[in-house]
């Protein structure tokens, strides 16, 4: 007794293996196929859940798709696609609409140590938090800090902002925004996610944060 | 409420600042001492003994125990068989994990619903009898060597869906299983991640789950792993023994190859 | 009826240890679920384990212990063979016992 499939994202593979098959492939489906193969099967078993649409994973941008493929093959992007990704990045930074880049460092260590939100569990009325910490070591008195990212302690200290309204500290003040707006207008395939482009963290939110990494009276600077 | 978890921080905090030279790794030796006491008596056992029973006992609208349950090695062999999971099997045509073939069993032999036990909850109604049969399973190959094959041709085949898929970003955060598991030497807060696009050592990553998670008190298969770790990258929901998820696992398996498993094993 | 102990029990010269694993939610009373409600206490009040019928151990537990809760113990004079049998009582008046024999 053959018992059929018992769920349906079997039955959409099964008919593009059996077909795979009788294409003749002695020596096993292209690189193209395989592609192709893995979208079916992205299509087939993800589904909506929560506030967690299945968009997220069939309708990813330019910038994860390239940069997955590139993680896949194991080599990195070549100089022109990794610019042309970064500039279109670049452009989608939002700048703050008043022109204030600095908030309350407080309130930046709070979204700091905060990893909730949009995951399907999460209630879309809840405010999102940056996840930072997971990544990254910021405040020295917190050892809970993770290390995919590059330690931030002493961020602002370490590139000479004293004085946040100076003229000579703008330049630092827009590149932590737009690093934390959208982290990929300046690598590419950064491991980052993009806070603010994304939806992830509010202008508020991104304010608060650059302030925990730039205000000279940031535990952060200490 | 684990009585341990009370003193685990302050030694953790003693450890710190006792040594002058700072050691990110110190907060980490802390943790490892507290789970090195927890090791002993492994609540798995309790699912293992649970699994164990419904292996053999006669239940379901036909009345019949799951003894004569194909995992790969031939009718009633469990010995062994979790170590070479996922496979291709020949009677649904397509590549099955061993929860999605305890499904299968559960279907064939014992007149279950499969379909309906694919969309029940971890944790609730026949969701839970699949994670303690899982667990048994899993036990009695505890010691053994990852040796998944690569001889059929979907075999192969879903070793390059599940090396797609475990680079593939997405999500509103571009989170890829690489981006946690890509590198070597990296921990998220302090929980140390193993590189899992290699094989990672005896008793890690793929070789770990099932496993008793201290934290929630729960049993996780590696379906419900694979699940939570797609919730936490903001991914939409991967549906219970889809493909994505057993091609996923059969990249990471055949990474594991010689690896020994550990499982059930346990977790913070 | 509760998921069954796991029990182990092993001499070596004088001294036996027992080890227990038992199959308990242990919830405090003061968790709050999903809905904002409080999940009622729910907990292993009183253990005790006999050698051969006799008592040997005796326990009061509170909401201090751990769900699943592992318990080791030693005891004397017991040699291969012999009965360890563990009883645990709950507060909502369920109860289980379970049986080793000493290895």
């Amino acid at each position: 007794m053959k018992k059929n499939t018992l769920y349906l994202a079997a039955s959409a593979t099964l008919g593009l293996m059996v077909s795979l098959l009788l294409a003749g492939c002695a020596s096993g489906p292209t690189v193209a196929e395989l592609d192709a193969l893995t979208d079916r099967i992205v299509k087939a078993s993800f589904r909506t859940q929560g506030i967690a649409n299945v968009e997220r994973v069939t309708a990813t941008d330019e910038t994860n798709r390239a940069c997955s493929e590139a993680d896949a093959i194991g080599k990195r992007l070549d100089e022109k696609t990794a610019k042309a990704i970064e500039e279109a990045n670049f452009k989608s930074i939002r700048w703050p609409a008043d022109g204030k880049f600095l908030g309350d460092w407080r309130q930046g260590e709070a979204i700091a140590q905060n990893g909730r939100g949009l995951t399907w569990t999460d209630d879309a009325k809840m405010a999102n938090g940056g996840n930072c910490y997971n990544c990254h070591q910021m405040d020295k008195k917190e050892i809970s800090y993770g290390t995919i990212g590059p330690s931030l302690y002493n961020f602002g200290k370490l590139r000479g902002v004293t004085d946040p309204n100076s003229p000579e500290a703008r330049a630092m003040l827009e590149y932590t925004w737009g690093k934390v707006w959208n982290a990929k207008a300046y690598n590419a395939c950064s491991n980052m996610p993009r806070a603010g482009h994304m939806g992830i963290l509010t202008e508020a939110q991104v304010r608060h944060v650059v302030g925990l990494l730039l205000d000279p009276q940031s535990p952060v600077n200490q | 409420m684990n009585i341990f978890a009370n003193w685990a921080v302050p030694l953790a905090l003693t450890l710190l600042s006792a040594l002058p030279v700072v050691a990110q790794k110190t907060a980490s030796q802390g943790i490892d001492e507290y789970r090195a006491m927890l090791a002993d008596g492994n609540p798995a056992e309790l699912f293992e003994a649970k699994g164990e029973d419904l292996w053999k006992k006669a239940r379901g609208p036909k009345n019949a125990s799951l003894e004569k349950c194909d995992l790969g090695k031939g009718p009633g062999v469990f010995k062994g068989a979790f170590v070479e999971l996922p496979r291709y099997f020949a009677d649904t045509q397509r590549m099955q994990d061993l929860e999605s073939r305890l499904v299968t069993c559960m279907e064939a032999l014992q007149g279950w619903d499969g379909a309906e036990i694919a969309k029940t909850p971890f944790g609730q109604g026949e969701q839970t009898n699949v994670t303690a049969l899982a667990t048994w399973i899993a036990s009695e190959s505890k010691g053994q060597r990852f040796n998944l094959s690569q001889n059929h041709l979907q075999e192969k085949t879903f070793y390059e869906v599940g090396k797609r898929l475990f680079y593939q970003r997405g999500g509103t955060h571009d989170f890829s299983c690489a981006s946690c598991h890509g590198e070597e030497g990296k921990r998220i807060r302090l929980q140390d991640l193993p590189l899992l696009s290699k094989s990672p050592g005896d008793g890690v990553g793929f070789a770990a789950w099932p496993a008793y998670r201290v934290s929630n008190g729960q049993m996780w298969g590696m379906q419900l792993r694979l699940n939570d770790c797609y919730r936490q990258q903001r991914f939409p929901y991967p549906g219970f023994g889809s493909d994505a998820t057993i091609a996923l696992s059969t990249y990471l398996g055949v990474n594991a190859k010689g690896a020994v498993s550990v499982a059930p094993a346990l977790k913070r | 009826m509760a998921d069954p102990m796991r029990i182990r029990a092993q001499a070596a010269g004088d001294k036996t240890t027992v080890r227990v694993l038992m199959s308990h939610e242990m919830e405090t009373g003061q968790r709050k679920d999903a809905a904002g409600k409080t999940v009622p206490a729910w907990h292993i009040q009183e253990v005790t384990a006999t050698h051969n019928g006799k008592q040997v151990l005796s326990a009061e537990w509170g909401t201090a212990v751990s769900k699943n809760p592992f318990m080791q113990f030693v005891i004397k004079g017991a040699k291969a063979g012999d009965k360890i049998a563990v009883t645990w009582k709950d507060n909502k008046g369920d109860m289980r016992t379970d049986e080793a024999t000493v290895t």
